[in-house]
């Protein structure tokens, strides 16, 4: 799904700088092309910037220094009423004072159509969220839920071609959320909108996402689809961030094409895949996803091998999550598939594992 | 089920007895209820009853009593009964008979004697000028009068020939009188004792109120046009920044009502700080120079600057609760930074603004010390008459009267304000 019309750049970022009180950059040097109908996610910790980049493109922040593009157009010194973006808050935004009718009928209104235009397209847009019957209601009449789509449904009545989400569905309880998710995906389909969504909930940016563009510090560490940033993080901080990792420290010792042998800080020496670490006595962080960890079967071989001890067991149903003892280190997770031979598991048992050297990845030291 | 224990199945826990749901030991579910609560309403009451006694004893009652007296009218029917008894034989037309005059000679001289006369001579006072040196008079001369009664009081005083008297005092000779709440609207009883407005000359309250009214209306909308930017800027400050702005808002709060007077009366006065600067400025001549004290204009400018912060802290408060991505929310939908501050922001403060425009709006009604200091003659409202009926001329009743219409008309404008915007949306803080 990685970015299917390369050469149809909607939204972009051109060396875009940012700062508050001319100290401090909170966006460094940001480059990035968001193309049309692309679902693109801004994923970070909060104070990584991400925000700030949604509020200078939707023009609640101006940026220091660079061009931020719409469809070729700098927009820079385009005041936010005109810039034509739907936008989606974090707290729904919905005028307390207004019925949900009126909300809707609000951007329809300042750009002068006419009444019974208006209230056809507040109601197709209700529809759209399935809330024709709320339109005689105010907002603090609703539930959360409800209120979201509302919101969602006044973000797009106006059809804009670029939509923005500020942490949307941050205030919603998790079923909520996970149908908010895919009603939200569901809408983008359908419409062929752009947009650009920004949380810190990493299973919410993997179940939408056409491309998720990790931030950190100010920077971009990762653009990538969903299943390439899961499967192949660039960078220590990104396989941190994203899923559950267990992050070994050492030094490479010799390099063998695409394979590094890592010497950990214990003496015990791992098979591992080079990415951004690859010159011998490079320090480095081994990331290893703890489900791609498996108990190792007579007959069965892995690359790399070890002895463990089991330190702790939490039965999640599915798995069972493992703490083991291993390399020196007593924090290694292991996920155990929930099968009916996995069940002889015992606290203080002594096991041997293994975990192929395409599984873990030698990444920058931080 | 009233399970209690917890168990999942303990199903013997769901007890009724008669329908009704009681405890485990049998009582009803309802009195045991009742019984648990019990400590914790008398513990409510304990902790209002101080509060409660001093307002009941402090506030409510004086002001009952306050009511009370602008009824009340004692004097006649203490002092002079067997007179009015005999009154009510007259049929209002001329003089009274003999027999009217014998009580009366009977009881002036009791009432000479025991000093009671006083203050029914005030209390017709009231009515009439005059009365009060003809009863004096009368009465110290009332013991040596022989009959005929009539010709002897006729004699005494030249208001003993004015039917009128006889008429106010059978009037008044009711234990309530309506007669301080007619002066209080400039009425006046007529020939026929109907109630009829004073001549234009003499009318005093109504105009006082009216001018009360719109004083209040003014300095209201004066401490909304200053108070609502700088309210709106404290609210998007930090809070630091918002808090030393506050400090400059609560100021006339800390500052010494004499030091405040005397300041406005420097600036203000004839020979006055922005008199002598508008001259230097050459804005105005020599004999222009502007009256802006001891006026309507003085009490203005100086009960808004008193009465400002009563105004930015409910609108402070209520504006700091309302998020800015309201108006985002309304720039990014396409409205113009003015559209979104009139038709998003402004409706939401209304709140602010209706607590903070009943506060000042009340607050200023009943204000007395500001007028009085700088007010001079057109700056006065009705609460400085009220004063004075209270302090100098001593007609409690009509301050009384006066002060009740004004308590009233606040509660009036109050349940005015609640129909119009509802009492719930006041936010005081």
């Amino acid at each position: 799904m990685e970015n299917e019309n390369p050469g149809e750049v909607f939204v972009a970022f051109d060396r875009v700088q940012k700062s508050y009180d001319g100290e401090e950059l909170v966006v460094k040097d940001l480059n990035l092309a968001i193309s049309k109908g692309e679902f693109l996610t801004m994923l970070g910790p909060s104070g990584s910037g991400k925000t700030t980049c949604l509020m200078m493109l939707a023009g609640f922040e101006t940026a220091t220094y660079g061009d931020i593009l719409l469809d070729g157009k700098a927009i820079n010194n385009i005041p936010p009423h005109k810039r034509g973006i739907g936008m989606v808050f974090q707290n729904y935004a919905l005028f307390p004072h207004m019925t949900i009718g009126e909300n809707l009928a609000f951007p329809l209104e300042v750009r002068g159509i006419d009444k019974s235009e208006r209230e056809a397209k507040v109601m197709n847009a209700l529809s759209m969220v399935q809330m024709e019957s709320f339109a005689g209601r105010r907002p603090a009449q609703l539930s959360g839920g409800q209120q979201q789509r509302v919101a969602l449904a006044r973000a797009l009545v106006f059809e804009p071609e670029l939509v923005l989400m500020d942490e949307p569905l941050g205030a919603l309880d998790k079923n909520l959320r996970e149908q908010m998710q895919y009603e939200i995906k569901h809408l983008h389909d359908q419409l062929g909108i752009t947009v650009v969504y920004v949380t810190h909930d990493q299973t919410e940016a993997l179940t939408m996402s056409d491309r998720i563009a990790v931030f950190d510090d100010g920077r971009i560490q990762q653009l990538a689809s969903p299943a390439d940033l899961y499967e192949r993080p660039e960078n220590a901080f990104v396989a941190q961030f994203i899923g559950e990792n267990n992050k070994m420290k050492g030094k490479i010792e010799s390099k063998d094409g695409d394979i590094v042998t890592v010497r950990l800080d214990d003496g015990s020496a791992v098979q591992s895949l080079a990415i951004s670490a690859h010159e011998t006595d490079e320090k480095t962080t081994l990331s290893l996803r703890p489900e791609r960890v498996f108990v190792v079967k007579e007959g069965q071989s892995f690359s790399n091998c070890f002895d463990a001890k089991v330190e702790e067991l939490i039965y999640l149903g599915d798995h069972i999550r493992s703490r083991l003892s291993v390399c020196g280190r007593n924090d290694f997770i292991m996920k155990v598939p929930n099968s009916s031979d996995n069940h002889s598991m015992r606290k203080g048992q002594s096991i041997r594992i293994g975990w192929s050297e395409q599984d873990c990845r030698a990444l920058d030291a931080s | 089920m009233t399970q209690i224990d917890g168990t999942p199945n303990g199903s013997d826990n769901d007890h009724k007895v008669n329908g009704q749901m009681v405890t485990v030991d049998g009582t009803p579910l309802k009195a045991s209820l009742k019984r648990a609560e019990r400590k914790r309403t008398l513990i409510a009451f304990l902790l209002v009853a101080p509060l409660l006694t001093y307002l009941l004893i402090s506030f409510i009652f004086p002001i009952g009593q306050m009511m009370w007296r602008s009824v009340d009218n004692p004097q006649l029917v203490s002092v002079l009964p067997k007179t009015l008894e005999a009154l009510q034989d007259w049929d209002g037309e001329g003089i009274p008979d003999e027999p009217v005059f014998e009580a009366l000679a009977q009881e002036l001289t009791v009432a000479s004697a025991n000093r009671t006369i006083g203050r029914v001579a005030v209390r017709l006072n009231y009515e009439i000028s005059a009365a009060r040196g003809a009863l004096m008079r009368t009465s110290r001369s009332a013991e040596d009068m022989e009959p005929p009664y009539k010709e002897a009081f006729l004699d005494a005083h030249r208001l003993w020939n004015e039917t009128e008297f006889y008429r106010i005092i059978k009037r008044e000779g009711r234990p309530l009188t309506a007669s301080y709440y007619v002066a209080a609207f400039d009425g006046t009883y007529n020939e026929d004792g109907e109630i009829v407005m004073q001549d234009e000359n003499r009318r005093i309250y109504i105009d006082l109120f009216i001018r009360t009214f719109s004083m209040s209306l003014g300095i209201t909308l004066l401490t909304l046009l200053l108070g609502f930017p700088i309210s709106f800027l404290m609210a998007s400050l930090p809070m630091r920044k918002a808090n030393l702005l506050m400090i400059f808002v609560l100021l006339p709060f800390w500052t010494s009502l004499l030091v405040r007077t005397t300041s406005w009366i420097v600036l203000l006065q004839q020979q006055g700080v922005i008199n002598e600067l508008l001259i230097f400025l050459g804005v105005i001549g020599e004999d222009g120079r502007l009256g802006m004290i001891y006026n309507m204009t003085g009490t203005i400018i100086a009960m808004t600057h008193i009465l400002l912060p009563f105004m930015v802290l409910p609108l402070y408060s209520v504006m700091k609760t309302i998020p800015p991505s309201y108006v985002r929310a309304a720039k990014s939908l396409g409205a113009t930074p003015w559209t979104a501050f009139w038709r998003i922001y402004v409706p939401q403060t209304l709140p602010g603004i209706g607590a903070g425009a009943v506060l000042v709006f009340i607050i200023s009604i009943g204000y007395y010390i500001t007028p009085a200091l700088v007010g001079g003659q057109s700056g006065q409202m009705i609460s400085n008459l009220i004063a004075y009926h209270m302090q100098t001329s001593l007609n409690w009743g009509l301050a009384a009267a006066l002060g009740s219409v004004l308590l009233i008309s606040v509660l009036i404008l109050y349940w005015v304000y609640n129909r119009l915007v509802g009492a719930d949306s006041l936010k005081l803080g």
